[in-house]
């Protein structure tokens, strides 16, 4: 039976009550009194000198409160990076500066060149058009291998050359790899394209920043993921301004995907601008501005080798991986392919031998950071297609190979660094087997022939790190924060609670599977338990949402706290009841005394806590509220199986999606509504990926696919009814909910069988074909088709 | 958007004499393609003529000589909710966009529009319509003028768009990916006299016939006449959806599989 409450219920997510009636209260629903308008004047060409920016025509211009350049920002701080590489020599990155808007030169097209600051929004525009910009065009920097010959045009003149880190790992274990190579009895070879994606949230990006002169307070209202990081990067890096004098809230957000876990120009010069002209100062992201400004993901060039002995057992993995990091390095860019996509090389397979090699690059284009999945993709996709491609190549059953190389015990130690604590990968592909009906593919492939049409099938795994963590080690890693999470629950007099959480919500369903967790431990009705977050004036330090680590960190700062709740009124029961601590029993919200009839409700403890009339005043405190920071021991490892099946139209190229299967292993699922909800969006991102998202930029550093009519997001007819099971469930031994964490899984796991079914496709229709880089649009599916 | 005035007159009459008193006027029908235009400020009319007022040029009839007589400014979706008699171009304009999208685009716009992706002019050019305007009829086969240009004058409005009725007909559309404008749309209409074969997304110079095709399946009305037949890629739309040989290709194709479909 179903639960009807608590851990384990697919309680209905109560956000969307708002959600869903026009009733949130996003950024842009926020204006206030006074408030002017900002625009940014960005630059059109991808690479230039600046020569002159001549503001004085739009000064003139009706309602312009202030025109700022580059100049007004020279004695500012530059837009941080929160993570430091150490490359292969042991020397750090290059890392250049990253302005608030341009100075000297412009790095791609959509950099910020000026901003107008007007009464009204149109007003600003029509100003920023009068601005006479002169640039003179340099060679643009484009393609990563060329970036990095000799000679080639610098990104950065400061810098030594584009590359940003050369980067080994694990750089002791390259001979041993090298050798393990050199001795196979096969080796796959696979060169292929992790194609670049614009994030796309359905609610582009938007700050509003307001000064308070009386009190010297500033505030940003933004669209972000992580307020507290933003509070702390542009605070303290760029604008100067400490913690307890700046207040950064990010209300309901309309989606992230990573795309809004960085700290951007914007915000800084919302924030910067209220005070100059001390009036608030709001910017509203278009749609067109969004493709030009926020963060792309993925956009690696890989070579990846995988050798077998001659039973076909994983003797090693090596990768040549270039990843573009765009023009600047966004907050978190260059971890994601070393850090995220490195260490979950050996996938979900005990390859003895692994070697990582990543070229950072820095080219004329939007920068790159942390996509839904955030080198995990990346890791995967390669792994899984090289794999696919072996088989092919051995005449064997990618299955059965993939179970021969499976990690089978735990906790394993791969070579790459990490510790899976737990999983069954066998169980998973079990679970896949019994969803997909294999047995009738051979009857599914007639019927597609009967039509014209080809049929195919592609299988892959996965395994994804999230919850990154602990400190301690991202610290060694690079990273420049701490990756812990926090709570403070508040128990109010009369029993219910408000939970002040330092994750944020952009979609989640935060509001919802919290509140069980909580009411679970306690014994009490959901509706009982309130979660707040994105306000940094009332939640305690947080580091936000991504990577999947919500409910895996965030969740277990919050049990940390209810646990110190419950200890608390414990005591406080014992009081009332006169009986000792040691035999108070909490149940279904009563506190008993065991053995006896004895009891006293939740909401009396409380009461208690609060009118402490009759209370061990001695002993502790009135008051029920307690905080807890949380700093997990390790990752958790999620892991599935998942099967795609298409159709190819033959004469066009066409690929239909016909079913796909997801067997994951989340470990303890608190809400299996809102986990499958989220498989289900990860996959509609994996299969654009795969079929649909096309970022294209020209030689002259044009984004071609710069809007909807040529780029092309998943529809919902692009997509299929999917079947998801989470029934495989390995929890995590290292974190007190046993969870793994589900956001990104979908969007990892899915690319690799979508690209493996078309293959198969192709292949049964006798085309030698091997591989296609994605997307796979109908004409680069119809071209591999000509031979 | 720049700032512009806007009128909404009631008679076409009023619409051309609005239109002709400057230059810088500008016709809006549904506005599918003028509305985002000016939101990106690539075009700055001082006064906008808005046509949905004028019911003069709403609506679907059939003459006496079994014409679907439809009105410039009716909408895709009115068009396919009213030519039943015509199901190639009932599932023409049901299919084009979204909801939104036909609930507010117009014939006329479309067809003023020319844009070289659009569905319209590949079935009025397929069916040998004929374009009315406050001041003439334009046959099908004059109207089209290149991309994004036709023989409209300035101040000239489409009034009313007549399709003669084929005996068989089909519209095959391959939808860009993104955008879901035809990537490539064939639009094959069987007349008495005749078959017309007119391709739209394919060609730099936009909406064409294939005459070679036309021409084999007078003989033979069936997909096997266009056996070995096909267009040059030379001057097909080269860009990131797709080659200039791919969209040659893809015009065989759906031009087969609208023969098979008629």
């Amino acid at each position: 039976m179903p639960k009807d409450g608590g851990i384990g219920a697919s309680s209905k997510r109560r956000e969307d009550v708002r959600f869903l009636t026009g009733a949130g209260n996003y950024t842009d629903d926020i204006n206030l009194r006074g408030q002017a308008y900002v625009h940014f004047l960005r630059s059109d060409v991808a690479h230039g000198t600046l020569d002159n920016v001549d503001t004085s025509a739009a000064e003139g211009m009706p309602g312009v409160l202030k025109v700022f350049t580059g100049a007004d920002f020279a004695e500012v701080g530059g837009i941080p990076c929160g993570w430091q590489v150490t490359d292969r020599h042991g020397e750090p990155m290059q890392e250049p500066p990253h302005p608030v808007l341009a100075q000297g030169k412009v790095r791609h097209v959509g950099d910020p060149i000026a901003a107008v600051v007007a009464e009204t929004r149109e007003q600003a525009r029509d100003a920023a058009e009068a601005i006479e910009v002169d640039i003179s065009d340099l060679p643009t920097v484009m393609d990563m291998k060329d970036a990095l010959k000799d000679g080639a045009t610098k990104v950065h003149d400061d810098l030594t050359s584009n590359l940003c880190y050369d980067w080994g790992f694990v750089e002791e274990n390259k001979g041993a790899v090298d050798e393990a190579i050199k001795n196979a009895a096969h080796v796959t070879t696979l060169e292929l394209v992790n194609n670049r994606l614009v994030p796309n949230a359905m609610e582009p990006r938007v700050a509003v920043g307001d000064y308070s002169r009386g009190t010297d307070d500033s505030t940003l209202y933004t669209t972000s993921q992580n307020p507290h990081v933003i509070r702390l990067l542009m605070g303290a890096f760029v604008l100067g301004i400490p913690e307890h004098k700046l207040r950064v809230v990010a209300p309901d957000v309309g989606g992230g995907f990573g795309s809004k876990i960085y700290h951007y120009a914007e915000e800084a010069f919302c924030t910067f601008a209220a005070k100059k002209l001390n009036r608030p100062v709001k910017w509203t992201c278009s749609r067109s501005e969004a493709f030009i400004s926020d963060a792309h993901g993925r956009d690696h060039v890989t070579k990846i080798e995988l050798a077998l002995d001659a039973d076909n057992n994983f003797t090693a993995v090596r990768t040549e991986t270039y990843a573009n990091m765009g023009a600047y390095l966004s907050t978190f860019a260059p971890s994601i392919p070393t850090w995220l996509h490195g260490t979950l090389m050996a996938g979900n397979y005990k390859t003895p031998n692994i070697y990582v090699n990543v070229k950072a690059v820095f080219t004329n284009t939007v920068p790159v950071d942390a996509y839904r999945g955030a080198g995990r993709p990346e890791a995967t996709y390669q792994l899984e297609r090289v794999i696919d491609k072996a088989a092919r190549e051995l005449g064997v059953d990618p299955i059965e190979l993939r179970r021969q190389n499976f990690v089978t015990e735990f906790p394993y130690a791969t070579p790459v660094a990490v510790e899976y604590d737990t999983g069954d990968y066998n169980a998973c592909m079990d679970k896949l087997l019994e969803m997909i009906d294999m047995s009738g593919f051979d009857k599914r492939l007639a019927d597609s022939k009967a039509k014209g049409k080809l049929r195919g099938l592609g299988v892959n795994c996965y395994i994804e790190a999230c919850g990154i963590a602990p400190s301690n080690l991202v610290g060694q890693l690079g990273a420049r924060a701490g990756l812990y999470e926090s709570a403070t629950v508040r128990v109010n007099a009369t029993g219910g609670i408000t939970v002040m959480t330092g994750s944020h919500s952009h979609g989640q369903g935060h509001e919802t599977s919290f509140a069980q967790v909580v009411a679970d431990m306690i014994g009490i009705d959901e509706s009982m338990i309130e979660i707040e977050h994105g306000d940094t004036a009332n939640t305690p330090m947080g580091m936000g949402t991504y990577g999947s680590r919500s409910i895996a960190v965030g969740g277990s700062a919050m049990v940390k706290a209810t646990e110190k709740i419950i200890a608390k009124a414990r005591k406080i029961a014992a009081h009332l009841m006169e009986a000792s601590e040691a035999d108070i029993e909490l149940k279904d919200g009563q506190f008993s005394v065991a053995g006896t009839d004895k009891s006293v409700a939740w909401g009396d403890v409380t009461l208690a806590a609060y009118v402490p009339h009759n209370y061990p005043l001695e002993e502790i405190e009135p008051g029920l509220e307690e905080t807890a920071f949380y700093d997990p021991a390790n990752f958790t490892y999620p892991s599935g199986a998942y099967a795609c099946e298409v159709e190819v139209d033959p004469e066009t190229g066409k690929v239909t999606i016909e079913s796909f299967a997801a067997a994951d292993d989340f470990g303890n699922v608190i809400n299996p509504m809102i986990v499958s909800g989220q498989v289900h969006g990860g996959l509609a991102q994996g299969i654009g990926q795969a079929l649909l998202e096309q970022t294209s930029y020209d030689a002259d550093g044009q984004l071609l696919s710069a809007s909807y009519m040529d780029y092309a997001m998943p529809r919902a007819d692009d997509v299929p009814f999917y079947d998801v099971d989470h029934s495989c469930q390995t929890p995590c031994t290292h974190n007190p909910l046993g969870v793994k964490g589900c956001g990104e899984a979908g969007a990892i796991g899915s690319p690799p069988s979508v690209v493996n079914a078309v293959v198969d496709a192709l292949q049964r229709a006798g085309h030698d074909v091997t591989h296609i880089d994605m997307p796979l649009t109908p004409s680069r599916v119809w071209q591999a088709m000509q031979g | 958007m720049y700032a512009f005035e806007i009128e909404r007159p009631s008679t076409v009459a009023d619409a051309v004499a609005l239109l002709k008193q400057s230059d810088e006027n500008q016709a809006l029908g549904g506005g599918q393609t003028l509305i985002p235009t000016l939101k990106q400020r690539l075009a700055a009319p001082e006064v906008l003529v808005c046509l949905s007022g004028i019911d003069e040029i709403k609506g679907v009839c059939t003459d006496d000589d079994g014409r679907i007589c439809i009105g410039g400014g009716t909408t895709h979706g009115e068009v396919a909710a009213g030519s039943g008699a015509y199901p190639a171009l009932v599932w023409m304009a049901e299919n084009i966009g979204d909801p939104a999208v036909r609930n507010r685009g117009t014939i006329g716009g479309s067809l003023a529009n020319n844009d070289p992706s659009a569905c319209y002019p590949a079935a009025v050019l397929a069916s040998g319509a004929t374009v009315v305007t406050n001041e003439r009829e334009i046959a099908a086969d004059d109207f089209f003028d290149g991309m994004f240009a036709t023989a409209l004058n300035e101040g000239e409005i489409i009034t009313e768009v007549k399709f003669p009725v084929p005996e068989k007909a089909n519209y095959q559309k391959f939808e860009q990916p993104a955008s879901r404008f035809a990537l490539v749309g064939v639009f094959v209409a069987k007349f008495a006299d005749g078959v017309r074969v007119a391709v739209t997304g394919a060609s730099e110079e936009g909406v064409f016939r294939w005459t070679e095709a036309e021409e084999a399946l007078n003989g033979n009305f069936s997909a096997s006449a266009l056996d070995g037949l096909s267009v040059p890629a030379d001057g097909m739309i080269s860009d990131l959806h797709g080659s200039g040989a791919y969209r040659a290709h893809l015009v065989a194709v759906m031009t087969r599989r609208a023969v098979e479909a008629a």
